[in-house]
């Protein structure tokens, strides 16, 4: 009998609790309600600079099922955030159009917010400071007193000597890159449930993507012990790292409760979230780069002005990420990168998908092409010309452990046709016109040690019937993070999938986790639940093989079963092994446990060292179809190869990748969020559009297998991937169709029309 | 006070009645009175589709219509989407094969559309006619190729619902 199994490693499993989720049985935040409970609402700034003279709640406070009303100078109002600049409740000054100046507890969301309005605040105004270079000009008034040039942070990086480079190039293009707002659009807005028992003690329910780190910031805004939070995250409606900050909302929320001794809920209405959620960090970027007659590059320089708004999130510090793509997507000799992140009185960024990522590649993946055109080379061979390969070190120290960097440009512009399609292509004229472009990225692919660890922990417990539980430090935002551990559990373990459940949602049980961020939940969450399985089975086999009494090494288990490792034959069953330690052997339980931390290390103070276990490479080509009068863009199709490492779950890779091209093709096309004077303008999906069903284009996807080393089965990092290049990939092959480089996003049909109308006349 | 109005009407199946504001969204009532959590809110401004129900047979958005305005009205939601065994009635089931769930806030929204869909349009359809049909749900997650592909799988199934 041949005993061939087959791995479930690879194959497509629909996400474990989907049927759930389609037929309305998930409990998202806004549909969780507690006895007693009362809802908030909290009343914003109406201007974006001014100094707060005075606040009279008096009105408010009578108010019919009005509870409590608070301000900052009812509660502690702890300073918070990445850069500590940042309040629940804004006593004195405002500094952002989402500012929180007071806030009410009432029966009904109606009249918490009717309470609000009649909160007056006399302001004094300031005179708002709205661009960078506002805020830098010499004078300039201070937006955070102990920031007197209005910077909140720096970053510089280089490798080798850019001088030298410059010398040794028979070409050298430079632009100026604008990238805008854009915001997250989680389906699900955004809330959280607070709710304090008799002893003192905080339960919250939360969105976050950081239960563990959120516990411990919350404890020090609010003033609470940590051991006594308690963090549940109930269904979340989408996040894409704008869950990674806390928020003044659930601190108020917390002090709401407080105040009231009364559960409180928080629910933002969609025009709040679209003007007090985070936003992608707007940036303006210089940059030049070079290479030689053949097409070798020589140096790449970069200087970025960023947006901060207001105050500092996570989102400030996205500079480092895009450092690394600077510094290290494809071989440069010489680097250099210079970053200011600049305090304004705009809304301020948080962290968001790519983290960076996009604004950087889009603006290495147009000078490429721009490069490429230079040197007369097609601009695939010019990318496979500077590629790096496994082994490979980068300037900035990452190690290229596994590389699928080559496949994916071949995969992508292979599926796309490239030589071909380029060809036909060629010389468009007339008014309907296409063309075909393509970009490629680099991003963390084994986690990112920005914390002290890196690391996951899991518990792994089997029961008496054989019901295997997962309980994992990980977290799930919707990407599938619980299917893909427990296929990882079952496969390792040799048990059926259907035996595995999964426990992510509640702080005072699961192990350790820095949180979901950096792609890293498949690879560092995936190895830490491999290792925790591991160890029961070997337990499982050690205590099977004292039944039978063989030798362990002529067992195996499979689907289940211990079988003889030789022929399949039959031994006995998982649960019969299991009740075995429970109830008569040993009274031991099959409980194991393990942590993970990856091989990576913390970069030093110049930025250099191996930051991830491994990296994600990934090439999109865009196939467009350009209307030169209406300005209307059209992608036809999308050729995505994302190195992955290994496919754990197929189902899941492609959901991530068709997202994530949806994402990009919106911050190409489409999104921005209208910042005017700093307000937001368009603060509702009529104006803020995101990609529609029939906008998407075909996508042919092209999964490479790289397998590495250290990723679990030999997985890496996926999540973030898809959105990164889909923007210069398209914005390549409008040049490619029209001869009009775009250096600013999104390329909207009026902005389109107006460019291409000029380049006719 | 607000004008109280009596309605009669069927929900899933059941014949009820109810007393409503007049100016109460249907969404408000299936949600608070009736505590359904699969029509979601998603924006409350007609703009995302996550509160999508069938009146008559007609996907619709809740928060748009008025609570009064279903009297006598055959209301349905995701949550009736099973056949009599219990098990995911034929679009749901296909949205689920097909890998189409992420976070799966705008899902119940897009199995009803796609259901109304398919009700009223006999035989498979194209993939043009459900990218049409789903233009007014929103998804930020999926890039929807997928559930096009289940809408469409299910369009081609013998039993539908
Ligand atoms: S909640 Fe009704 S369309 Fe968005
Ligand atoms: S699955 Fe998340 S919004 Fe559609």
């Amino acid at each position: 009998m041949s005993r061939v199994r087959s791995s479930l490693i690879g194959s497509s499993v629909p996400k474990l609790d989907a049927a759930k989720r389609v037929i309305g049985d998930a409990r998202y935040m806004d549909d969780l309600t507690l006895p007693r409970m009362l809802h908030g609402k909290i009343l914003r700034a109406d201007r974006p600079s001014a100094r707060i003279l005075g606040i009279d709640t008096s009105r408010a406070e009578v108010m019919e099922g009005v509870r409590a009303v608070i301000t900052a100078a009812d509660i502690p109002n702890h300073s918070f955030g990445h850069g500590r600049d940042n309040t629940p409740l804004k006593g004195e000054v405002v500094r952002c159009i989402r500012d929180e100046i007071a806030a009410v507890a009432a029966d009904t969301p109606e009249q918490a917010e009717a309470a609000c309005r009649r909160i007056e605040v006399k302001y004094g105004d300031l005179p708002p400071i709205l661009t960078t270079d506002a805020a830098r000009a010499s004078g300039a008034r201070a937006i955070h007193g102990d920031h007197p040039e209005n910077v909140a942070l720096t970053y510089h990086y280089d490798h080798g000597e850019v001088e030298q480079g410059r010398r040794a190039s028979a070409h050298v293009v430079e632009s100026t890159f604008h990238l805008r707002y854009v915001t997250h659009c989680c389906l699900g807005v955004s809330g959280v449930v607070a709710s304090f028992d008799g002893e003192g003690k905080l339960t919250i329910w939360s969105q976050t993507q950081v239960p563990f780190l959120y516990r411990r910031d919350l404890a020090a805004i609010v003033g609470l012990d940590p051991r006594d939070i308690r963090v549940i995250q109930p269904f979340i409606g989408g996040a894409f790292g704008s869950k990674l900050d806390i928020y003044p909302f659930e601190p108020i929320c917390v002090h709401l409760a407080q105040v009231t001794r009364r559960p409180v809920k928080i629910l933002f209405s969609r025009e709040e979230e679209f003007v007090a959620s985070p936003t992608r960090q707007p940036a303006e970027i210089r940059c030049s780069m070079g290479c030689d007659a053949d097409g070798n590059l020589t140096f790449r320089e970069a200087d970025l002005v960023l947006d901060n708004g207001g105050y500092t999130s996570w989102g400030a510090t996205t500079p480092f990420v895009m450092m690394q793509t600077f510094s290290s997507l494809y071989r440069v000799p010489h680097v250099r990168f210079d970053a200011e992140v600049v305090y304004t009185n705009n809304p301020y960024a948080g962290s968001f998908r790519g983290y960076g990522n996009l604004q950087a590649s889009f603006t290495v993946e147009s000078l490429i092409d721009e490069l490429a055109d230079r040197v007369g080379m097609d601009p695939l061979e010019l990318r496979l010309q500077n590629a790096q390969e496994q082994g490979e070190v980068t300037g900035q120290g990452m190690v290229i452990s596994s590389c699928g960097f080559r496949e994916c440009l071949e995969g992508s512009t292979t599926a796309a046709r490239w030589k071909e399609k380029r060809e036909e292509y060629r010389q468009q004229t007339g008014r309907v016109r296409r063309g075909i472009g393509m970009a490629s990225m680099l991003h963390v692919g084994g986690g990112a040690k920005i914390y002290r660890s890196d690391g996951c922990g899991s518990i792994l417990k089997l029961d008496d019937f054989g019901a295997v539980t997962l309980i994992t430090g990980a977290s799930e935002i919707g990407q599938g993070s619980e299917t893909a551990l427990a296929m990882i559990t079952a496969e390792e373990l040799g048990v059926k999938l259907e035996v595995v459940r999964v426990v992510n949602d509640d702080s005072e049980i699961r192990p350790w986790d820095v949180g979901v961020h950096a792609s890293r939940t498949t690879f560092i969450a995936g190895n830490s639940a491999r290792l925790a399985a591991r160890a029961a089975r070997e337990k499982l086999l050690k205590a099977a093989a004292r039944l039978v009494e063989r030798p362990e090494q002529e067992l195996t288990i499979e689907d289940g079963e211990v079988l003889e490792q030789a022929t399949g034959k039959h031994v006995m069953s998982v649960p019969k092994v299991i009740r075995s330690l429970h109830f008569q052997d040993k009274s031991e339980l099959v409980v194991t446990n393990a942590y993970y931390e990856p091989p990576s290390v913390a970069q030093d103070e110049k930025f250099k060292g191996n930051v991830s276990a491994t990296y994600a490479w990934a090439t999109q080509v865009a196939e467009v179809e350009v209307d030169m009068d209406t300005g209307i863009i059209r992608v036809l199709k999308i050729s995505a190869a994302h190195d992955v490492g290994r496919v754990i779950n197929r189902l899941g890779c492609e959901g991530q990748v068709e997202g994530g091209i949806a994402m990009g093709m919106g911050y190409t096309l489409s999104e921005e969020l209208l910042v005017q004077e700093g307000r937001v303008r368009n603060p509702c999906f009529r104006d803020y559009k995101i990609m529609t069903a029939p906008d998407m284009p075909e996508i042919e996807l092209i999964l490479v297998e790289s397998l590495d080393e250290e990723g679990p089965f030999g997985a890496k990092g996926l999540g973030e991937a898809p959105a990164i290049c889909t923007a210069p990939a398209i914005v390549n092959a409008v040049k490619s169709a029209t001869g009009r480089r775009f250096t600013g996003l999104p390329i909207t049909p009026e902005r389109g029309a107006r460019e291409f109308m000029k380049d006719a006349q | 006070m607000s004008v109280e109005v009596e309605i009669r009407f069927s929900l899933n199946g059941d014949e009820l009645r109810a007393t409503v504001p007049a100016h109460r969204s249907l969404l408000a009532m299936l949600r608070e009175d009736f505590a359904l959590t699969s029509p979601r809110l998603g924006c409350g401004e007609g703009e995302c589709g996550a509160c999508t129900v069938m009146i008559g047979g007609q996907a619709r958005a809740a928060c748009l219509v008025l609570a009064v305005e279903v009297d006598g009205a055959e209301v349905e939601t995701a949550e009736c989407l099973r056949r009599s065994d219990g098990s995911l009635a034929a679009v749901p089931a296909a949205l689920v094969r097909a890998g189409a769930v992420q976070c799966g806030f705008c899902m119940p929204g897009i199995a009803v559309t796609a259901t109304a869909l398919l009700r009223q349009k006999r035989g498979p359809l194209e993939r043009r006619e459900i990218e049409r049909a789903l233009e007014g749900n929103l998804c930020r997650c999926t890039g929807y190729t997928k559930a096009i592909d289940a809408i469409e799988a299910a369009s081609r199934e013998e039993e539908r619902s």
